[in-house]
């Protein structure tokens, strides 16, 4: 009986604050993400890592364009193209590009589909990989989302991404072994 | 007479029960390479590439095929027939990036004693953790602590991801993913036949067997069943031996049918066609007993020839009962004067024909004119000395006298087509003179029995797996394995300045990752000792953000990898590094002999191409004494145009000596043009069929054209004989002997045009068309006077 109640109180928190997101909800931000255009955006990552004393840092711009394809173009410091397009996913580095099958690597696949699935506002596949817990109104939000495979988990413990409007505007990613990665987002408007 | 066969059979009997066989094809490869052809051969022979199945799983989907690929895999690898089965399982790869971590101070090339100086360090540290901030830090930041230089990396970056197959699933597939790929190689060489038929039937029981598993899964799809596909060195000799095995059966099965229908057809005895089969059997027991006797080990594909040998020795025969009409009536010995010295010149053709067999460059083919020569001398000698000695009135010949008159009638009234020889050389001429270019092929594979779908498959599949390409290879040797890496290495120095100036796109090397024990040695030596290490670590931290004490673990690895001495090749064993190694440096006699395959660029403007002087130059400049460059399709072409120029000349050869025992008999070189006239021109028109058929022709075609002429001759010579009969035109019975001996040999010779085995089948297409045209030419070109 204590341990039911306990139960609630933990709850109720959520329940309460779901209920006050009722009129905004999960489908409302998914619905505003997906009829976005295609965007551009300036990123700059902080990686925090046990190891070092400061976090590393790197810069550069985003692309997306519907449905799947999703480019990194790092500036600073080691110049590189991350490009993600349909189930493929390729690394440019100095000259070499190597390609990898995400249904290779599924962990990887998961982790990447966190950001395009946002980004495409694609709620479906984001739950086959993540609780969504949403937070904040459509003037500010906060999307919550924990992996629910235990491989995934055993590596990450969240993602936290957070927009204003239908603009994404920060992801931070939390390892379960501490380190943690935070990339800042500006958007430079829509591709034409 | 009687009893001095009955010796001979006896003797010739013995030798053939304690003969060996073989269905080896080298036989029918050349025998007499260069050192660099040899090499070739051996390697294709024996070598590690000789061991090689390349597996493929098609059908059914992507997912299906990964589990049917895994499956096998494991199952496989229990049988001690494969010394390693592969099919791109990430745990395998897992075991070559453990080999290549724990040596990684060894074989990394950029151990020098500069690299662990304080600024060395400084610099090096700085990179990896710039590293850290790109998308592959994640994996990144796991090494940092053991391997702050980055060497790991840096290996990686030296296996060529360019040749390693697409993985989808998590096992190989080829790029469309269409198909998924094994690799498994084989602990007995490539040359062990029966070996490589268990391995293969193996390959083929474990994917029933994984299939019948799969079958019980949920997800399967009956509509498209997986089905296996398999090639390589010893796929393609089994599927050749089987060849050879079943053609010789079926050969020898149906020339003996056919001949004997034939003979019942026209004896209606048997006692008479058995009579008339002794010479031929006992050709074909001394053509054998002479094969062994000569080579020691008789070959499959001389036993189908054997087939046309039944065909021509039962002429003989034929000659002898139709011919003397022999019966008791009419003495045998009229036959031995008027018709034995025209079949027995018709015979010295024939054999001076194999005879220029005998002196060419492949053994198969010697054996091939041993053969028909023993054959052709046995079953005439049985047919003059033995059968009239057999003949003791208990058997009659049909009386072919009025048949043969309807032939001659016939023959008379073709002779208004007299013009047709002329003109069908003439119009044969200009057909070969119009495709003069395009006549001979070139290729050696036209000579190999394997099926223009078996070689694509084997394309498609060596393309998906990565195999090297182009064929490319510089040669280095050395007194024993160490020598060869040593002279490897110098050479990779040159190699490396090519890749620089564009010339060649990489090249691979056993000493990448099996370094001599000298460079290992050097790289041991620029490892810092612990103490020492700890102290630069301390002052090449300064400046970056992390500490000195985080580096331990690379601290105790370097020291580790200083205690454990140099790495040699037993210490990489059952990792795939170790398959790439035994295929690059191997042992020949008592040297040892590294290869580098050479890659050609894809860009550029020498793109697809090697400089075949620049990469020579580059060798000599090495200063490596025993070092050289091949192109191994170029090595082939030049075998083969060697060969038939050889072979070209042979026929000419064999011609001239049957043009002058033509002379040496007839004392006319006008009878020797009018019976060697129908034979050219019966060549000529085949040859033209051929071409228009669109058959390129090999030097084996040009062995069947030498043929034609030496048992064509059998026949023009009886049309010669007629100039000097009394009656000034050829009997009416020999004629239909003649028609019927035709049909023998052409049953014989027709029968190889319809198998799969090169050899034969070249043979059998010229002589076959090229006997009947023989006799029909010879009859229409004959001076009859008019009957």
């Amino acid at each position: 009986m204590g341990l039911r109640i306990l139960f609630f109180l933990l709850l109720g928190p959520v329940l309460a604050q779901a209920s006050l997101a009722a009129d905004w909800g999960l489908d409302d931000l998914m619905s505003a993400l997906a009829q976005k255009s295609d965007s551009r955006a300036r990123f700059s990552e902080k990686k925090f890592i046990a190891m070092l004393d400061k976090p590393v840092e790197s810069s550069g711009y985003l692309v997306y364009v519907r449905p799947g394809h999703l480019e990194k173009n790092t500036l600073k410091p080691l110049p590189e193209r991350l490009t993600l397009e349909s189930g493929t996913l390729s690394i440019e580095q100095t000259g070499q590009k190597q390609s990898l099958q995400l249904s290779d690597y599924p962990e990887l696949a998961s982790f990447i589909e966190s950001l395009r699935g946002t980004l495409a506002g694609d709620r479906n596949a984001l739950e086959r990989v993540y609780r969504l817990y949403l937070g904040g109104s459509s003037t500010h939000w906060t999307l919550l989302l924990l992996p629910s495979a235990p491989d995934m988990a055993a590596t990450i413990s969240q993602i936290k991404i957070t927009g204003v409007g239908d603009q994404l505007r920060s992801i931070e990613i939390q390892q379960t072994d501490g380190d943690r990665s935070v990339v800042d987002i500006k958007q430079i408007g829509a591709t034409p | 007479m009687i009893i001095a066969w009955l010796v001979f059979v006896l003797c010739c009997g013995w030798i053939v029960s304690r003969a060996s066989f073989t269905d080896d094809l080298a036989a029918f490869l050349p025998s007499n390479p260069t050192q660099d052809q040899r090499l070739l051969v051996d390697l294709i022979k024996e070598g590690m590439v000789s061991r090689l199945i390349l597996v493929g799983i098609e059908g059914a989907d992507a997912a299906t095929r990964a589990r049917l690929s895994k499956d096998m895999t494991k199952r496989l690898r229990e049988y001690p027939l494969f010394s390693v089965v592969e099919n791109g399982d990430s745990s395998n790869q897992e075991r070559d990036q453990k080999f290549l971590f724990a040596n990684r101070y060894l074989l990394s090339p950029a151990i020098t004693a500069e690299h662990f100086s304080v600024t060395g360090l400084h610099k090096a540290v700085a990179e990896s953790i710039k590293a850290l901030a790109s998308s592959t830090g994640l994996l990144l930041k796991s090494l940092l602590p053991h391997d702050p230089t980055g060497e790991m990396v840096r290996l990686l970056g030296l296996i060529d991801i360019g040749s390693r197959p697409s993985t989808l699933y998590g096992v190989w597939a080829s790029k469309d993913g269409t198909r998924a790929l094994l690799l498994a190689s084989t602990q007995a060489s490539g040359s062990d036949l029966d070996a490589q038929q268990k391995a293969i039937a193996s390959i083929r029981q474990v994917f029933e067997d994984a299939v019948t598993v799969q079958k019980g899964a949920k997800d399967w799809v009956a509509s498209s069943p997986p089905h296996l596909v398999m090639s390589g060195p010893g796929v393609f000799s089994v599927a050749a031996r089987n060849t050879i095995k079943g053609e010789v059966i079926r050969l020898s099965i149906l020339g003996s049918l056919t001949v004997l229908t034939l003979l019942l057809a026209i004896y209606r005895s048997l006692v008479t066609v058995a009579l008339g089969l002794l010479p031929v059997a006992s050709g074909a027991l001394a053509g054998v007993a002479g094969v062994s006797l000569g080579f020691g080990v008789i070959h499959g594909v001389t036993l189908g020839f054997g087939a046309t040998l039944i065909g021509e020795a039962v002429d003989y025969s034929i000659y002898l009962f139709i011919q003397s009409q022999m019966d008791s009536t009419q003495p045998v010995g009229q036959w031995a004067t008027r018709f034995w010295p025209t079949i027995r010149l018709g015979m010295l053709t024939s054999v001076f024909g194999f005879a220029s067999l005998l002196f060419s460059g492949f053994p198969g083919l010697a054996q091939l004119g041993l053969y028909s020569i023993a054959g052709l001398l046995t079953a005439a000698a049985v047919t003059r000395f033995v059968l009239p000695a057999l003949q003791t009135g208990i058997f009659c010949v049909p009386d072919f006298t009025p048949f043969g008159l309807w032939l001659s009638d016939y023959a008379h009234r073709a002779r208004r087509l007299r013009w047709l020889p002329v003109v069908l050389l003439a119009v044969a001429c200009v057909i070969i003179f119009l495709h003069r270019d395009a006549l001979w092929s070139h290729e050696l594979s036209a000579l190999s029995p394997l099926s223009a779908d078996g070689r694509a498959l084997d394309a498609s599949l060596r393309a998906d797996l990565g195999a090297p390409d182009g064929g490319y290879l510089a040669i280095v040797s050395g007194q024993d394995s160490e020598e060869a890496l040593v002279a490897a290495e110098k050479l990779g120095e040159s190699l490396q300045n090519l890749v620089l100036q564009g010339v060649i796109a990489g090249f691979e090397t056993p000493a990448r990752f099996l370094p001599s024990t000298g460079i290992q040695q050097a790289r041991l030596a620029s490892l810092p000792t612990q103490d020492e290490l700890k102290r630069r670590l301390r002052g090449a931290v300064s400046g970056l953000p992390v500490q000195a004490y985080r580096f331990a673990p690379f601290v105790a690895d370097i020291e580790a990898t200083r205690q454990r001495g140099v790495l040699r090749r037993a210490d990489m064993e059952g990792t795939d590094l170790s398959l790439g190694i035994d295929g690059l440096l191997l042992r020949q006699d008592s040297r040892w002999i590294a290869l580098l395959p050479l890659k050609m660029p894809v860009s550029g403007p020498s793109a697809h191409h090697i400089n075949a002087d620049l990469v020579r130059q580059a060798i000599t400049a090495s200063g490596q004494a025993d070092a050289w460059f091949v192109d191994i399709k170029k090595e082939a072409d030049r075998l083969y145009s060697g060969y038939l120029r050889e072979a070209i000349t042979l026929s000419l050869t064999g011609l001239a000596a049957i043009v002058l025992l033509l002379l040496l008999a007839l004392r006319s070189p006008r009878r020797v043009a009018q019976v060697m006239a129908p034979l050219l021109i019966a060549v000529l028109v085949v040859v033209a069929v051929l071409v228009l058929a669109g058959q390129k022709l090999t030097l084996l075609h040009l062995v069947g054209m030498l043929l034609t002429v030496a048992v064509g001759s059998n026949y023009a010579l009886f049309f010669d004989r007629s100039e000097s009969e009394d009656a000034g035109q050829i009997a009416p019975r020999t004629l239909a002997s003649l028609l019927f001996a035709n049909i023998a040999t052409v049953a014989g010779f027709g029968l190889l045009a319809f198998s799969p085995v090169p050899v034969l089948q070249a043979i059998g297409v010229t002589v076959g068309p090229g006997a009947i045209l023989a006799l029909v030419f010879s009859l229409l070109l004959a001076d009859f006077a008019a009957s």
